[in-house]
């Protein structure tokens, strides 16, 4: 599945200082749908290299972090639960610093 | 097109196919935390200004014809603060002057990035932009007093320097007020840090809107209801002002304040009212009458506001200047030796240490 990623708010600094990324991402095996909690899980392991506490606290992403996909809220289609599909655009966003 | 009308019927589908709260039209794009209304974009821009609108005029924040400087770092809050100023004040006819007021603290890396943002502004509002510099006012850059206090006390140093540089800076442009970029999330985080320190002093000033209305520059806070997740939420759109500068500063170990914040945006994940609940208990607090405030007087040394014979920023520099940068940090010694006036109980330690890279109280 394609993806667009995009990091915002600082959170860009902990991938490589790369604020938009296009990736392949497949479901995990024996799953047909691909939601937000294993997006979350491939992102933690393949595009975040430092602090990952600045993005993720539990499970989910640190409060303060707002996510968007396909410009939407994730609030509104379920947070975790939310499936992607086929390229979907998800905004990662930092609201913890600049004033 | 077919494939448009795929996506958005995919998406509705996915948003539970609700229409936004306000409108009944379109398909919301936002909960917000405030009411936990799903709105829409359109009808979010919508409420997002005039609610900001109608707490200018409720509080009578503003009068026709001042002159109004908006503390502008380059970041989300001043950013979008004066956008929606600049909007408000043509849409409503304020009748006021604006400017954009910036302080360049010389930090390498950090504040030249900002700074070029807040450029941008100033083109793209059409506001004219004025910058004051540590160096120009004080002769120190925070580069140069880094490496001479080290990494300690480093957001004392500069949140002094801050808070006057900006009167200054507002003073040179003859304005009437200040208007700073303070979201709710500053303020509940702001509420809760002075119940911490038990400062009462600060914990009953840190709720108003505006303040210093005694002082030379008021200040005013038109953002002291709005949420940091809808002023981040809000640039994100076809409107071109999608930039803004968002990188903590280099010189910023403030770990204390960190935890707040977080408490803070954990609190408001589980109950988004909490925020406004706390400036409401903020805004509660009353002194008791055995606690004496601090008198006002002017520094000898600068003519600054000052509660006792030099103000922080004199004592601060002073101690720079002879070599000896503990000075003014803790208890207080040298110049304010001898107190003026009564000093609060926590006089010399209460100062503010807001984060650097957003304005301080
Ligand atoms: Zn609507
Ligand atoms: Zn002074």
């Amino acid at each position: 599945m394609h993806l667009t990623l995009e990091f915002g708010g600082g959170l860009e600094l902990l991938c490589d200082a790369v604020k938009i990324h296009d990736v392949h991402v497949e479901p995990p095996v024996g799953s047909e749908k691909m939601t937000m909690r294993d997006l979350l899980l491939w992102v933690q392991k393949n595009l975040i290299k430092e602090r990952p506490e600045m993005f993720i606290k539990g499970d989910t992403v640190r409060p303060g972090v707002l996510v968007l996909v396909n410009d939407c809220d994730w609030e509104l289609s379920g947070q975790l639960d939310t499936t992607l599909e086929e390229k979907d655009v998800v905004v990662f966003i930092s609201t913890l610093h600049g004033g | 097109m077919a494939e448009a009308d795929g996506k958005a019927q995919k998406d509705a589908g996915r948003g539970g196919g609700r229409l936004c709260c306000i409108c009944q039209a379109r398909k919301p794009a936002l909960k917000r935390p405030k009411t936990l209304q799903q709105i829409c974009r359109e009808c979010f821009y919508a409420v997002f200004e005039a609610e900001i609108h109608e707490v200018i005029v409720e509080n009578r924040l503003f009068k026709p014809g001042e002159r109004i400087a908006i503390g502008a770092s380059g970041g989300k809050d001043s950013t979008v603060l004066a956008y929606v100023l600049s909007e408000l004040n043509q849409r409503h006819n304020y009748g006021l002057d604006l400017f954009l007021l910036s302080v360049d603290e010389g930090i390498t890396g950090y504040r030249d990035d900002s700074l070029e943002t807040v450029k941008r502004n100033e083109m793209q509002y059409g506001l004219p932009l004025k910058i004051v510099s540590y160096k120009d006012l004080y002769g120190w850059t925070m580069d140069e007093i880094v490496k001479m206090i080290g990494m300690k006390n480093n957001c004392t140093f500069c949140g002094v320097f801050r808070r006057q540089a900006l009167d200054r800076g507002a003073a040179m442009l003859k304005v009437d007020k200040l208007a700073t970029g303070h979201n709710a999330d500053d303020i509940a985080e702001t509420v809760l840090l002075n119940i911490l320190r038990g400062d009462i002093a600060r914990l009953s000033r840190c709720t108003s809107i505006t303040t210093g209305e005694d002082g030379p520059i008021p200040r005013c806070k038109p953002f002291k209801y709005t949420y940091e997740k809808e002023i981040v939420i809000y640039p994100l759109t076809p409107i071109s002002f999608y930039y803004y500068f968002s990188t903590e500063c280099i010189y910023s170990p403030n770990a204390y304040r960190g935890f707040a914040r977080e408490f803070i945006k954990d609190l408001e994940r589980i109950r988004p009212r909490a925020i406004l609940d706390i400036i409401r208990s903020g805004e509660n607090f009353r002194i008791s009458t055995s606690t004496r405030m601090p008198e006002q007087g002017t520094c000898e040394r600068c003519g600054y506001i000052s509660s006792q014979k030099w103000c922080k920023a004199c004592v601060l520099l002073e101690g720079l200047n002879k070599g000896l940068p503990k000075l003014g940090i803790g208890r207080t010694r040298g110049p304010n030796a001898e107190p003026k006036q009564d000093q609060m109980p926590n006089g010399s330690r209460s100062m503010a240490s807001k984060q650097c890279g957003t304005l301080d109280f």
